[in-house]
């Protein structure tokens, strides 16, 4: 076949298997839902735009960018000296930066908090993507408006859906320049579904505070207690206490192949593969156990490890064709150490829905058929 | 949240004065946000009610307004689990003088609700406000967001029928909410300032403390929960989620019965959602024919998938009488080729 038959490249036919997916019942709206990245078939860190993972509150749309604007101001007008309008002409001219980070969305692995709930890890831990982001520090927008940081603590950012979402984010974040306005990702433009053309990058932060078609940011001296860190993204603790503003996703890992709903060929040697990343910065060390917990030997780290972003892991197994439980117990640079069920339900409890970031297993059986359990 | 007169002001005084830090910094990017640019967008409402429009609504006006606008998704008194999960309900009387939600650490709580949750009242004005009604979100008036928030706090047993909600009292009312001290800060997922320097929480202190122990953990695995069977069926075919070569592959759930199954729902879900069942039925006639008229009349024909697929995507009027089948280009390619071989095969 001749070149540029496909204009814009698309994967092979054969491939029709990975495909972002819903998870049936989980939401009634299909504005306000979720589709989960297919992580079992994805190889490296980098998620492909297509199939990075969806999460709307109130739909999603292909903004104009010709049309689209940035606007920063502050709650009052003693916070920042000039409140300015950026067209993406404007932001695209400013000096940037290109970087690699996980996003998560904060109820990843929610349904997972009382009892084994669903059965790939698609639908357990798919919630989560990886990219190159490229756009602008918020740092160097804020101090072209003249920001006064003595007073302006929290940053408000608001997009551009129908329900014009809000977070609140902490200045600290922004002065040392790691959050940035993104509108490339993977060498590309922002694809629609993930924020075209501007989405706001808090590395280590729930997804829900990188605000996509980020419309306005707004400096203020106090957090906002918006619907989604007031009402959702709240953390619901055994004696009926709600952790409000939780962000941070911490360390966590999982091994994607082999994994739940899969069936090893044969036996004999496997090379078992996973993902590991920290909200806290970089991933230090990932330990797999294939007898349930009881013993672990490290994994090898694919490099360069980067700050805030996935982590692949890769250890050598030779299957024997007896049962097996593989987990996998990821360690950041902090020391935090990944922890078990027990351990985190021990603090949160069962209902928290939010940032479970518990050591997943995956039981395997004389079939070779790979299945979710749960190890306390 | 900045008010039209004070920036003015402070655009004056700032004229007069030297700027102490740097800004500006980048000749011809961007420009300064007129007074009314900032007024229309920013319209946010924090905890202290910085934003606030003045207004006022009364429960009654607000049980209309939520009959016309709000009641088909969260129906008539706030209850319905049907679209979203409810607004109202879940709270008692005791609720409201302690401000902690007991149902919350008791289990008698079967399902949170809106005000079983929130501890900010701004938060629900600032929401509704930018936010609804889901099909027109922005469209209500700020007198009317007053009025539909009462309503709610009336259903709440929060305030009287008779209520009047207004920007003089709202702070007031946020004082009686059933749950507004059952909120805390006291966790590490904050990656701000600490509360101890100004900031929220305890400055990043993690709640969980394992030890990476390598050989020799513990005498015994103990399994907490394994994967129901209805679960392992309920995500379709597992084998169609996986590439069928590789070091695995996925595992067949359904078998070809139910796969084959599961791929017709499938395709009905498609061509619902393309706008097809509006008009055509699976063995009636709605305003165009019904698939099975459809797959009689093109049986045995050998280019009848093709021909479809073109009228699919074209349009067409005169094969069925004269109301004419508008041309579909927003339905994928791909989309309209499975579409029709589903009806040619006998659309289930």
């Amino acid at each position: 076949m001749p070149v540029a038959t496909n204009p814009y490249g698309m994967p092979s036919k054969f491939e029709s298997q990975l495909l972002r997916r819903e998870s049936p019942g989980l939401a009634r709206v299909g504005g306000a839902s979720v589709s989960f990245a297919p992580l079992q078939g994805l190889f490296g860190i980098i998620t492909p735009s297509g199939l990075h993972f969806e999460r709307h509150h109130q739909g999603w749309q292909d903004v104009d960018p010709t049309k689209h604007r940035l606007m920063v101001n502050g709650s009052d007008d003693s916070l920042l000296k000039k409140p300015k309008v950026y067209t993406m002409d404007e932001l695209m001219r400013l000096p940037s930066v290109s970087r690699i980070h996980f996003i998560e969305c904060g109820a990843n692995t929610g349904l997972e908090w009382g009892n084994v709930a669903v059965p790939t890890v698609q639908y357990t831990h798919g919630m989560l993507s990886c990219s190159e982001f490229t756009g602008v520090p918020l740092k160097t927008l804020l101090e072209d408006c003249g920001v006064d940081y003595k007073k302006a603590r929290y940053v408000l950012a608001e997009g551009a859906d129908g329900s014009s979402m809000t977070r609140t984010i902490p200045m600290e974040m922004v002065e040392s320049g790691e959050v940035f306005v993104a509108y490339g990702q993977n060498g590309e433009m922002l694809r629609p579904e993930n924020g075209y053309p501007l989405r706001l990058v808090v590395p280590g932060v729930q997804g829900v505070s990188w605000v996509k078609w980020l419309r306005r940011i707004e400096v203020g001296d106090k957090p906002y207690a918006t619907k989604d860190e007031a009402v959702h993204y709240i953390d619901l603790l055994p004696n009926g206490l709600h952790r409000q503003y939780s962000s941070i996703q911490e360390c966590k890992s999982v091994i994607t192949t082999p994994s739940g709903g899969q069936t090893l060929v044969a036996k004999g040697f496997f090379n078992v593969s996973g993902l590991a990343w920290s909200g806290r910065g970089k991933i230090k060390q990932v330990d797999v156990s294939f007898d349930g917990g009881i013993n672990w030997q490290t994994a090898r780290l694919e490099g360069p490890i980067q700050n805030k972003a996935l982590t692949r892991f890769n250890i050598n197994w030779v299957w024997d064709g007896s049962p097996a439980i593989l987990q996998s117990r990821a360690i950041d640079e902090t020391g935090f150490v990944q922890p078990s069920y027990g351990q985190l339900r021990k603090v949160r409890g069962t209902k928290s829905i939010y940032h479970n970031n518990a050591i997943q297993s995956w039981k395997v059986v004389e079939s070779g058929e790979v299945s979710n359990v749960q190890v306390l | 949240m900045s008010r039209f007169s004070k920036t003015i002001l402070v655009l004056a005084l700032f004229g007069a004065s030297t700027a102490a830090v740097a800004f500006d910094n980048f000749k011809g990017v961007g420009r300064q946000a007129t007074p009314a640019e900032v007024k229309a967008w920013d319209i946010d409402v924090r905890p202290d009610f910085k934003g606030l429009p003045k207004g006022s609504g009364n429960v009654e006006r607000g049980n209309e307004l939520f009959e016309e606008k709000c009641a088909s998704c969260h129906g008539t008194f706030g209850e319905s689990n049907e679209v979203f999960t409810p607004l109202a309900g879940g709270t008692t009387k005791d609720d409201m003088k302690t401000g902690r939600v007991k149902g919350l650490s008791s289990g008698e709580l079967p399902q949170r609700t809106t005000f079983t949750k929130v501890a900010t009242i701004s938060t629900v004005f600032d929401y509704i406000q930018r936010a609804m009604p889901w099909t027109a979100p922005k469209s209500l008036k700020p007198d009317e967001v007053y009025a539909i928030l009462a309503y709610l706090l009336n259903l709440q047993e929060i305030v009287p029928a008779d209520f009047v909600l207004s920007d003089k009292n709202i702070a007031d009312v946020q004082k009686l909410l059933p749950n507004r001290n059952g909120m805390t800060t006291d966790h590490g997922l904050w990656p701000g300032a600490s509360a101890k320097k100004g900031g929220i929480g305890n400055g990043g202190k993690p709640d969980t403390k394992n030890k990476a122990c390598m050989k020799n953990c513990k005498p015994e695995v103990l399994i907490g929960s394994t994967l129901p069977e209805y679960a392992r069926t309920a995500h379709g075919e597992l084998a169609d989620q996986n590439r069928n070569f590789g070091a695995v592959r996925g595992t067949r759930t359904l078998g070809p019965e139910a796969a084959k199954k599961a791929a017709d729902a499938g395709t009905l879900d498609l061509a619902t959602k393309s706008g097809c069942m509006a008009c055509h039925g699976m063995k009636n006639k709605i305003v165009g024919p019904g698939y099975n008229e459809i797959v009689a009349r093109y049986q045995g024909q050998t280019d009848a998938e093709s021909r479809l697929v073109a009228k699919v995507k074209a349009g067409g009027q005169g094969v069925w009488g004269s109301i004419p089948m508008p041309p579909n280009a927003h339905v994928k390619d791909e989309d309209i080729t499975t579409l029709v071989k589903w009806i040619l095969n006998g659309s289930k």
